[in-house]
């Protein structure tokens, strides 16, 4: 799907980690594989330290905080809020959606649109559009985007696939509508047919969790996780990632009629280094451009990684400053997408800690 | 070859890897070892190898990796 929103911006970004946080060293013991390779895994893949939510810690746990952070600090006023859009795989409950709780808990006007969106990797590209949808209503204030998970809670601490690069996190974005003639274009796509790749299997109405879900098995790489836990097929991930979203992004320069070095900044999605840096080469983009350096510093907090890259890599730079950016996402669908626009001179762009 | 196999022998100290046409099915390498290797063929040999060319068939054994590294023209003798 290609889409296009004029006279829409994002006006503030606050990303928000949990305190918490282990080093890939003092995990390495829980890994079935020799040291040193696992050592230069680390190297390769960016793997440092990832901040991780502790037990007992919700999604609308860490929502309501940095939310009311931005109402402690003069950044954002419930009046002003129209709509509230979660995205998030990691929900407090199967039912009501998160996106109420949030409100119910800050105590929000009854007008205020509620609505959870079920996305992860590419969750900050379906986030935006949703928002931007909603902000063609009559009488619209500000969308309340909020991306949020915290999937470390259902992966294996046995999983060297998949755990060094789990991380907790959510992001909240305010979104209006501008009279500046803005232009956001982007495209989208979807394959269900490969939604096996990266899945928690068992938990759901397809495979209630039982006692048997939850029996650790070992892979034939060693790793060891149950059905209850986040499964993924790294290779053909990467695979994915690598033949899709570079002629995604190069369809939509051309069409868009715009040259890579126009770019200012490309934040993209950041499952570990090695990818992001294959994405690069591909695109012929400069490394410093297109910073890989999320999952080193807070780990994978799926669709949560392109706001938080937002924050920790232009961070205030982006209160007085304008960049033209491409945002983009891929993972869990299997999605993958990617938007131009331009932002700045936001009212807030921060990063704290929950 | 001898570059490429002391590269091997770097990641995966343990195995022969002159004795094995499939390296990944016979459990020599995983998909993790595949990235090591490619980082480690990148810095020798001054190459940047294509994300879509990290696969497995480019992998399994040492006729493989030289083909893959001929293409981009890496002196591999």
């Amino acid at each position: 799907m290609r889409f296009a929103y004029r006279n829409k911006k994002i006006t503030g970004v606050l990303s928000v980690v949990p305190k918490n946080f282990k080093t890939f060293d003092e995990e390495m013991e829980n890994y079935n594989a020799d040291k040193s390779r696992t050592k230069r895994l680390k190297l390769v893949m960016g793997y440092d330290r990832h901040h991780l939510v502790e037990d007992g810690v919700t999604v609308s746990d860490m929502a309501v905080f940095g939310m009311k952070y931005l109402f402690d600090n003069g950044l954002l006023s419930k009046d002003d809020i129209s709509a509230l859009v979660l995205v998030t795989e990691s929900p407090d409950y199967f039912l009501p959606p998160t996106s109420c709780v949030i409100q119910g808990r800050l105590g929000l006007s009854q007008d205020v649109f509620c609505l959870d969106i079920n996305q992860g990797c590419a969750g900050y590209i379906v986030g935006l559009m949703e928002a931007f949808s909603l902000l063609a209503q009559d009488d619209m204030k500000k969308v309340v985007l909020i991306n949020a998970d915290i999937l470390s809670r259902k992966i294996s601490k046995e999983d060297r696939n998949s755990y060094p690069l789990a991380g907790d996190a959510i992001a909240i974005t305010i979104v209006e509508n501008a009279d500046d003639g803005s232009l956001i274009q982007g495209e989208i796509k979807f394959d269900g047919a490969r939604h096996e790749v990266l899945m928690i299997p068992a938990g759901g109405f397809k495979m209630p969790s039982t006692p048997e879900t939850a029996v650790m098995h070992e892979d034939r790489d060693g790793n060891r996780r149950s059905l209850d836990n986040l499964v993924m097929k790294g290779r053909e991930v990467f695979h994915f990632v690598q033949t899709e979203m570079p002629p995604l992004l190069n369809g939509l320069f051309d069409r868009i009629g715009i040259g890579k070095d126009e770019i200012d900044w490309y934040l993209f999605h950041q499952p570990n280094k090695f990818m992001v840096d294959k994405l690069a080469e591909e695109l012929d983009v400069p490394y410093e451009k297109m910073p890989s350096n999320i999952v080193t510093n807070f780990g994978n907090p799926s669709g949560v990684t392109v706001p938080l890259n937002i924050s920790f890599n232009i961070g205030k730079r982006l209160l007085n400053e304008t960049f033209k950016v491409c945002l983009a996402g891929f993972g869990v669908g299997l999605t993958w997408g990617a938007m131009v626009l331009e932002i700045g001179n936001l009212n807030f762009n921060d990063l704290i800690e929950f | 070859m001898d570059k490429i196999i002391d590269i091997l022998k770097g990641i995966r100290p343990e195995f022969d890897f002159t004795a094995s046409d499939d390296f990944i099915n016979d459990g020599f390498i995983d998909s993790f070892d595949i990235v090591t290797l490619v980082a480690a063929l990148e810095k020798q040999f001054g190459i940047k190898i294509k994300g879509t060319e990290i696969v497995p068939e480019n992998f399994c054994n040492l006729n493989a990796i030289a083909a893959l590294l001929k293409k981009y023209g890496a002196a591999i003798a």
